[in-house]
């Protein structure tokens, strides 16, 4: 017998009632005063109450960046590991040990940059754990250097003159990976974003939520055609399963599909119907690869508003329970035996 | 075998032999020397082999850059070394004799197999006549023989396609091998039936064909001679044959079982180190994980994923793979989590020469990491020991909460030896006990309070009352929060590096591997260069040379009576196979003048060359 027991048998613990509060390490949290980071730690600190787990059962693994101090603040077991490798991290544990429930947070640069390579991998492998990508498309932590979601012409530190790399399209990136839980969120809508901290840790399976998140210092306002009381209901597209695709201060406008081409539509016209619209399909992939391109710049010609919500979910195993499955297969012919092992098949004795 | 004839057949009994079996990369070479070594094992036989290949899959047939080889010594003495030079040299083609002619001793045997010697043939290897006809070959014993042909005329009738009964001439040279060096073939048999199972058209072409060889020895008049080597005079005890990475992949599953930890390897193909996780990946019924990363960041940051939630974890690579880890394995060291790094060392820079064999890794593998960051290293000293080293390296691992490097090489990971191999009761248990849970009313969980090894608990996710946060930051004495204090850094630095050096209070002192404690010259080895020291010292000892022999197992910390160990001796030799690691870091810790002996052909040492430079070192008048 092990002296780790890898199948959790599930025990269920008489939980106490936890709130928010009990999630809340006793580390002072240092973000800039106003950065968006705070309303993502606030509302993963008021989620995981309401979602049973055991606090100790509960990891939170980080990159560097500034999103990647996460960890500290959070009353649950944590790794501040190194650069764009919390992925690579989360996927060792996440393998060893099916019965944690493992959080990934990361910044652009961290899981879209250095780590990108492993955030593919992630993806494709399925494990079931929560990937927070904050998306601020800037480089805080070290003072201001455009980062790989910048748009075209960002001016920043390192690119005076403005930056010449073409911005990388994180949910099309997940969906081209083989994402099987891929959505948006923002860190000033709070409720949207706690119901998709919700939906994200029922999948199972990576669940990919990206979380536009305001840098104050270097980047402020980055999200503020899809944030600002004003201009959002004009620029922002929420997705619901089974409902058509409406946006506009008076829900007034519709997308509609004309084969894979997508057109925004005037309700208020005669001959324009609801009935017409694309219907949300979480499970159509090809569908969701159409809503992740929706990433137009506000104002410009034929812009689609961007869409926010769960762009795409699939049923797919996840690697740690096929991992195990192979396990227990090979252990039904009988579990290792040492001797037999070291002995192997011929062996001769000197006298 | 019909018509055996009578004929004067003279048996010559020999302590010890090498052969060479040298064709093209294509020609199973390697198999046939795997399963002549094998066989020569279970007969009694010490022995020792070096498979020596082109990095190339398929290099361009009949080249000499194609040319693959497999030397095995046997004898009915302990061998230490596959041998400096050969008695028998197997050639498959012209550039096989060619590449390898200089190897063979004269007056000794040349099997060539005459269809690689046609014109096509000389001309892909350089040759301007024909070495089988041009007198060139003198001074050996040629034994030129149609095997091609002979093996065509054996498998006529079986329905086989030309190209499969080509591939089934290395088993009429096993068979013929066989047959001059008195082996049975029952087990090699078995091995056959059993890898073609599937194809029991090629397990027969290659049975008729190994049974053809056997019968061309015995039923020709080619040879008059046949050769006996006696059973050797091993310590007593069962044995089997054992390759290297083979032995490793073991240790570390004794290591699961020994320490109740489920074991986790994370790995990233890279030759010659990806037979440790081909073979890993085939005892799941041990309950082993082994995940092929993405690449070898990936499988170094999945063992320390890994072993943060309580496995016995692993990543295995090579020097490229190696370069690329140590920032992950930094972070190990930062954490205190226990992972075992087995680095199978070639020669290095970059790409390098992948499948030839180098112990260059020793100075990254001390320093190959920014900041303070020591970490202990073990090294193997020979395909079995791959086993002790590896095994030792969790040990320490798990008991000390570091990261343990356990440097093996291409020359030991795929050469193969005997093996008295332990019985699970002989192997010690060694202790794991994770954290215990806590209660709310407990004192607070210090992460980075440590035992009187300088050991943290390891305190893995699941318990009650542990939650805790670590990371790369430097952290606070005990407590484990992120501190930016310069004295507490310092305190940090310090007790990471005495719990490192602590271990040389858990690791046996340094012997004397051969020769007397005091004298004129001690050679100091490490790694894989044990077998030819050995022997070139035992040589050199019986001719009366003053010279002694030690070899380090463990290269950081080292153990704690080496100094002394040193002082006994005038002088210290260090035979390293790189341009002189070991012998900074000993005149570094010791500040004793050393005489280094170093190479980088890819090869090991032959004794030779060390006995030469040895009695050089002792006539060396002092400066």
């Amino acid at each position: 017998m092990s002296a780790l027991d890898l199948q959790g048998n599930g025990k269920k613990l008489d939980l106490p009632v936890l709130t928010a509060k009990d999630f809340a390490s006793e580390q002072e949290v240092r973000w800039c005063p106003g950065c968006g980071d705070y309303s993502i730690l606030k509302q993963v600190q008021a989620v995981l109450p309401e979602l049973g787990v055991p606090r100790e059962n509960i990891v939170f693994v980080s990159g560097i960046g500034c999103s990647s101090r996460f960890p500290y603040y959070m009353e649950t077991f944590g790794i501040h590991s190194i650069h764009g490798r919390a992925t690579a991290i989360a996927t060792g544990l996440k393998a060893a040990r099916p019965d944690l429930d493992v959080w990934i947070v990361g910044g652009d640069g961290d899981l879209l940059s250095i780590g990108g390579n492993h955030t593919l991998h992630l993806l494709r492998r399925n494990l079931n754990v929560n990937v927070l990508l904050f998306n601020n498309e800037i480089y805080g932590l070290t003072k201001g250097q455009y980062s790989p979601t910048s748009p075209v012409g960002f001016v920043a530190k390192s690119t005076p003159y403005g930056a010449l790399d073409y911005p990388i399209n994180p949910l099309a990136l997940a969906v081209g990976a083989g994402g099987t839980f891929i959505a948006r969120a923002m860190d000033r809508d709070v409720k949207h974003l706690r119901e998709m901290l919700k939906r994200a840790h029922a999948h199972k399976g990576t669940s990919f939520l990206e979380i536009y998140q305001n840098c104050v210092i270097f980047n402020d306002g980055a999200f503020e055609d899809f944030t600002e009381k004003d201009v959002k209901a004009e620029n922002d597209l929420f997705l619901e399963h089974g409902k058509p695709l409406i946006f506009g201060k008076n829900n007034d406008k519709g997308i509609k599909l004309f084969g894979l081409k997508p057109i925004v539509v005037d309700l208020t016209l005669p001959n324009v119907s609801k009935d017409d619209l694309w219907i949300h399909d979480e499970n159509d992939r090809t569908k969701a690869s159409i809503l992740t391109r929706f990433f137009d710049e506000p104002g410009s010609e034929h812009y689609m508003p961007r869409p926010f919500g769960v762009f795409y979910v699939e049923e797919r195993f996840c690697y740690e329970n096929a991992m195990l499955d192979q396990l227990n297969l090979a252990k039904q012919k009988g579990d290792g035996d040492l001797d037999a092992l070291l002995r192997g098949k011929e062996t001769w004795v000197v006298s | 075998m019909s018509e055996v004839k009578n004929r004067p057949l003279h048996v010559e009994t020999k302590q010890d032999v090498t052969i060479l079996f040298a064709g093209d990369s294509g020609d199973g070479m390697q198999l046939t020397g795997t399963q002549f070594s094998e066989t020569t094992a279970i007969l009694g036989n010490d022995l020792n082999t070096f498979p020596n290949y082109p990095a190339e899959i398929r290099a361009p047939a009949g080249t000499l850059a194609g040319v693959s080889g497999f030397q095995v010594q046997f004898g009915s003495k302990e061998i230490f070394t596959p041998g400096d030079k050969i008695d028998v040299l197997v050639a498959m083609n012209a550039a096989a004799l060619k590449a390898n002619l200089k190897l063979l001793k004269e007056g000794k045997i040349i099997i060539a197999n005459v269809d690689g010697f046609d014109a096509k043939n000389l001309q892909l290897a350089n040759c301007k006549t024909n070495p089988l006809e041009d007198g060139s070959l003198v001074k050996y014993h040629v034994y030129a023989i149609e095997i091609g042909k002979l093996t065509r005329m054996a498998l006529e009738g079986t329905g086989l396609g030309t190209k499969e009964i080509d591939r089934s001439k290395n088993m009429f040279v096993l068979g013929l091998l066989f047959w001059l060096y008195n082996r049975p073939m029952d087990y090699a048999i078995k091995n056959i039936q059993e890898k073609f199972k599937k194809k029991p058209e090629i397990a027969e072409a290659n049975l008729k064909a190994l049974q053809a060889g056997y019968n061309y020895g015995e039923a020709t008049e080619v040879f008059t001679t046949r050769y006996e080597v006696k059973k050797a005079q091993l310590p007593a005890g069962t044995y089997r044959h054992i390759m290297g990475n083979q032995a490793t992949a073991y240790a570390l599953i004794a290591a699961s079982k020994k320490s109740g930890l489920p074991l986790f390897l994370g790995s990233y193909p890279i030759t010659p180190a990806s037979d440790i996780l081909h073979e890993l990946s085939k005892h799941k019924n041990f309950g082993v994980k082994t995940f092929q990363a993405e690449d070898e960041i990936a499988a170094m940051c999945a063992a320390i994923g890994a072993a943060y939630g309580g496995c016995l974890a692993v990543t295995s690579t090579s020097g490229p793979g190696m370069d690329l880890k140590e920032e992950a394995i930094g972070l190990a060291a930062s954490l205190e989590l226990p992972v075992v790094i087995i680095d199978v060392q070639r020669g290095g820079p970059s790409t390098g020469l992948p499948t030839k064999t180098e112990q260059s890794d020793l100075l990254m593998a001390m320093f190959g990491r920014h900041g303070e960051s020591p970490i202990p290293i073990i090294a193997a000293n020979s395909p079995a020991d791959c086993f002790n080293a590896t095994f030792e390296a969790a040990r320490l691992a798990v008991e000390f909460m570091t990261p343990v490097i356990c440097l093996t090489d291409g020359y030991i990971a795929n050469g193969a030896e005997p093996w008295r191999f332990p019985t699970a009761s002989e192997l010690p248990d060694f202790k794991v006990k994770f954290a215990a849970p806590r209660n709310p009313n407990d004192a607070p969980f210090l992460p980075y309070k440590r035992n009187e090894n300088g050991a943290r608990e390891w305190a893995i996710p699941g318990t009650k009352g542990l939650e805790h946060r670590v990371g790369g930051l430097e952290k606070q004495h005990e407590t484990g929060n992120i501190s930016y204090d310069g004295e507490n850094h310092e305190l940090m630095t310090k007790l990471r590096a005495e719990k490192v050096e602590k271990i040389a209070n858990a690791i046996p002192l340094q012997t004397i591997d051969n020769g007397s404690s005091k004298g004129k010259l001690l050679v100091l080895g490490w790694g894989s260069t044990y077998g030819s020291i050995k022997t070139a010292v035992r040589d050199l000892r019986d001719e009366g040379y003053d010279v002694s022999h030690t070899h380090l197992t463990y290269l950081n910390p080292f153990p704690k009576n080496l100094g002394e160990l040193i002082y006994n001796f005038d002088k210290v030799l260090i035979p390293e196979l790189n341009a002189g690691q070991l012998s900074r870091l000993i005149r570094d810790k010791f500040l004793v003048p050393v005489e280094q002996f170093n190479k980088v052909q890819g090869m090991p040492f032959t004794v030779s060359e060390l006995k030469e430079k040895i009695i050089a070192t002792l006539n060396q008048k002092e400066k």
